[in-house]
């Protein structure tokens, strides 16, 4: 079989776990190498992503079509009332928009928006041409919140100004605005907020019942199954709990900074780190001790289901090998112990976004031989799926026919799952996914495993 | 009375933007990397929206802008990206269509690659590199597919001396399609040179080891013999002469070019091969003969269930135009022909085609969005929609069925094997047709009949 090379401009964000080499600082937080097929989006994605959940508020796309409709209901983010995020707003900019200016028709198009659907705030996201002509958004926003009297918050999130993680923080900027303008009146001084946790296939729900149950309150899970009006009293809550690190440590930042209210970063993913999550909120209110004993008592009732329920995965699993390329590197952490706890080890660990502690930490967690990569690419991928003999590849959509092109298991921990992940249940549905890809017999006709070609 | 809303907006889009369509366009040539002038996120969000449809991987290269790319022009990343594309993909051709970023700046994308050439002409094998200009503010998807096209033939085709070939220009139809195409034209003995044929490369068998680039497509040395071709045929109703293949071909190099509908019913795929048998002096084998006379029985078979049935028609306009078509060979009603493509020639298109389109109350409207669309169910009442996946949200809000062909199918499976052309293709969506309408009479019924 014929080598496969890696890029010059990319070796530096590449390494494997050796024993007794030291070996540099993997590179990350850069800009991709042009022409080396990414898996990133871009900064319009990553503010998109980020806010996309709030249902009650329009989003509106200000540029030529392609970015909405792209986007529109792509993720698994759902709702328990209002749906106006599952819609897709754009202005569809026209050459004679690109040339004479768009603001008329992005004016036109709030109006009529709002008129139509009666939201509680209106996002508008600048696109990369927004950035080129020059449009006057902040101003058209202003003009459109005073005639219509909901917030109307530009999204300063052009696809080529940046990375991913740039959108994020326009995203995280349009909701700091918001944050602070609600009454707190009546919150509890045992309170959080839940950030970076998207609601997909309803894991907010989940999450929050466990918190609740625990006698916490939780004033706003900002992003999943958003609304206005709770993100509005979010600065109420005495603690942020914050979740897919990557994108909301800057909110919480933000807010520790403005309102004096500590963060702590959690995971919802497996065992290990999904109780770890319930005790560390319980260890931040110490003066109220039931608190922490209703977090035993969770763990200790779902494990006792849970653990028995995974055997059966575990004794099919055991010794597979399992690749894993995610957006966020905190969600690899969680991914390495829930697979080991299956019994699967991990040969590649990579994400489009991590930093350099992310990158350390992984260092420290894995297996000797783990190959670690910073955004990384199809080719990449596959060459090293192939070489360390990967039976399950772990990511999105763009990853999925990667793995099933070269025979192995796939399971989806994208934005894009229908399957709740996240929890004690998430634990089990995870495993049982792995466990359906990779146990599947229709392996046996894959080239790789003997099947002709 | 219309529901309609003062509609500034573009709501729930009925089209995809323009470097979409070349993206898949270039995927139809052999080892070809189809690379966008832009934002790392459009070749990112292209990738996406193709995988779920054709659940095959494609990789897009991008030059990914940064601000001082916008800023001092795109040529510096746009060089380094061909070059890690060259090295990285060993591609035969790179297929290199714009964004909207690039558009705007300015980019003189066909000076850059021959300063490129220029430049690395001593380095790794220099592949062909194909420029379309796809500006996302102009057209939709399909208009980045033709140009695409028109751009590939216009940097490959040369002037030969006249041989037994037909050129094929096939318009953005299925995998499957592509390959009933390629079977009719082997059966008819004569050498056809398909662009693009993404029959494989969107649709293979498993890989035994990594491929680079899927096999497959139509290699650049087949297309260099367009110019010499007897004769060119173009499925669509609504190219633009400026981005017509055919038309290129017939202007530069007198290849007569036969610009047809998409052949779908039996009067479009009479049409197409009494055309292949003219071309040829061949007469179509027995094998079609039996695939149309099957339609026509299917067709007695199944009359009284679709007869005077109304839907509402949306897609591609090519698409729209020939389904209107087959419609009413059928009896059916297709009282909306929507389209978010915008060339202004649909209704006339139509017209041409089935004349007593006003009689029979079939509305033809053009550069419509999904809200709009949803607004004339609400008055037209059609039974059910015929068109892509993301007519779904409306169909499910109104309570509409929905019979699904056509480009993205993104909540069902096997949207990449579906015929939709010549008999084979119509037979197979006349059942589907007759299928939905069965089954609404089965949910319908209260007694539940195991036999309709």
């Amino acid at each position: 079989m014929e080598q496969i090379g890696i890029l010059e401009g990319r070796q530096k964000q590449i390494f494997e776990k050796r024993q007794g080499i030291t070996q540099p600082d993997i590179a990350c937080d850069t800009s991709s190498l042009s022409g080396s097929v990414s898996q990133r989006a871009c900064v319009f994605c990553g503010s998109r992503v980020v806010l996309y959940p709030v249902a009650d508020a329009i989003h509106l796309v200000h540029g030529p079509i392609g970015c909405a409709a792209y986007t529109w209901d792509i993720r698994g983010a759902v709702s328990s009332g209002p749906e106006l995020h599952r819609l897709s707003f754009s202005t569809d900019l026209q050459e004679m928009d690109v040339i004479y200016g768009g603001e008329k028709k992005l004016y036109h198009s709030l109006i009529e928006l709002i008129e139509q659907y009666k939201p509680k705030a209106a996002f508008i996201y600048s696109t990369c041409i927004v950035g080129l002509i020059g449009d006057d958004i902040e101003a058209v926003c202003k003009k459109v919140a005073k005639e219509t009297g909901i917030p109307v918050l530009p999204v300063h999130s052009e696809g080529f100004k940046g990375t991913k993680k740039d959108g994020y923080k326009a995203a995280c900027h349009a909701l700091m605005k918001l944050i602070g303008t609600g009454s707190t009146e009546d919150i509890s001084k045992y309170s959080i907020n839940i950030l970076g946790e998207f609601n997909l296939a309803g894991e907010a729900w989940i999450i929050r019942q466990y918190y609740e149950k625990m006698g916490i309150e939780v004033v706003s899970t900002l992003t999943g199954d958003g609304r206005i009006d709770a993100v509005r009293r979010a600065h109420g809550a005495t603690l942020n709990v914050v979740q897919c690190s990557g994108s909301m440590t800057w909110l919480a930042k933000e807010m520790e900074e403005k309102y004096g209210i500590p963060y702590i970063r959690v995971s919802y993913f497996g065992i290990e780190d999904m109780s770890k999550s319930l005790y560390d909120v319980a260890i931040h209110f110490p003066d109220r001790p039931e608190i922490m004993e209703a977090a035993k008592q969770i763990v200790s009732e779902e494990v006792k289901t849970l653990y028995p329920s995974l055997q059966k995965f575990k004794k099919a699993l055991k010794g597979k090998k399992a690749a894993i390329y995610v957006g966020g590197a905190f969600k690899t952490f969680s991914l390495i112990k829930a697979l080991r706890s299956i019994g699967m080890s991990v040969v590649l660990a990579g994400s489009q976004t991590g930093n350099k502690d992310d990158y350390a930490r992984l260092k420290e967690m894995c297996d000797e031989g783990t190959v670690i990569v910073d955004d990384s690419n199809p080719v990449e991928l596959s060459k090293f799926i192939l070489e360390k003999g990967a039976d399950l590849l772990i990511g999105g959509v763009k990853e999925r026919p990667i793995a099933f092109k070269l025979g192995i298991g796939f399971c989806d921990h994208n934005h894009e799952r229908k399957i709740p992940l996240a929890g004690f249940i998430g634990m089990y549905n995870f495993a049982l996914e792995v466990y359906q890809s990779v146990m599947s017999p229709v392996w046996q006709f894959a080239p790789r495993k003997g099947g002709t070609l | 009375m219309t529901h309609t809303h003062a509609k500034t907006a573009t709501q729930n889009a009925c089209k995809l933007c323009n470097p979409l369509g070349a993206c898949l366009a270039f995927r139809g040539i052999e080892n070809c990397v189809p690379f966008l002038h832009g934002s790392q996120g459009c070749a990112t969000y292209i990738r996406r929206y193709l995988i779920s449809h054709y659940k095959e991987p494609i990789d897009i290269a991008s030059s990914n802008f940064h601000e001082e790319t916008a800023v001092f022009g795109g040529s510096h990343n746009l060089k380094i990206g061909l070059k890690n594309v060259s090295e990285q993909y060993k591609p035969d051709v790179i297929g290199v269509a714009t964004t909207c970023l690039s558009e705007t700046i300015g980019d003189d994308v066909p000076m850059i690659l021959r300063e490129y050439k220029k430049e690395f002409k001593n380095g790794s094998p220099m592949p062909i590199m194909i420029h379309a200009s796809t500006p996302s503010y102009q057209g939709s998807h399909i208009d980045g597919f033709h140009a695409a096209v028109h751009a590939t033939v216009k940097a490959l085709a040369v002037k030969g001396s006249k041989e037994e070939l037909i050129n094929l220009f096939p318009n953005m139809v299925s995998p499957a399609d592509l390959r009933h195409l390629k079977e009719i034209f082997g059966d008819f003995g004569v050498p056809v040179m398909v662009l693009p044929d993404y029959s494989q490369t969107m649709d293979g068998g498993p890989w035994g080891e990594y491929h680079r680039i899927p096999p497959g497509g139509t290699p650049a040395s087949a297309i260099a013999h367009a110019g010499s071709a007897t004769a060119s045929i173009e499925f669509g109703s609504t190219i633009e002469t400026s981005k017509s293949a055919a038309g290129y071909l017939d202007v530069m190099f007198g290849v007569p070019g036969y610009h047809l509908p998409l052949p779908i019913g039996i009067k479009g795929s009479d049409r197409f091969f009494s055309l292949l048998e003219t071309l040829t002096g061949n007469k179509r084998s027995e094998k079609y003969e039996d695939e149309r006379r099957r339609l026509v029985d299917a067709y007695a078979d199944g009359h009284k269930y679709v007869f005077e049935k109304k839907v509402i028609l949306y897609g591609e306009e090519d698409l729209v135009i020939a389904m209107t078509v087959f419609l009413r060979e059928i009896g059916m009603v297709p009282v909306l022909c929507a389209s978010g493509g915008k060339s202004g020639q649909m209704k006339k298109r139509i017209e041409e085609l089935v004349p007593d389109m006003d009689e029979l109350d079939i509305k033809v409207r053009e550069g419509v969005d999904f809200v709009d669309i949803e607004d004339e169910a609400k008055v037209l009442k059609p039974d059910f929609l015929i068109g892509n996946s993301k007519g779904y949200t409306m169909s499910r809000k109104n309570n509409i069925p929905l019979l699904r062909l056509g480009f993205p199918i993104h909540d069902r499976f096997g949207g990449q094997r579906m015929h939709h052309i010549g008999y084979r293709g119509t037979q197979e969506l006349f059942d589907r047709i007759v299928n939905t309408v069965i089954e609404m009479r089965q949910n319908a019924s209260s007694i539940g009949y195991t036999y309709m």
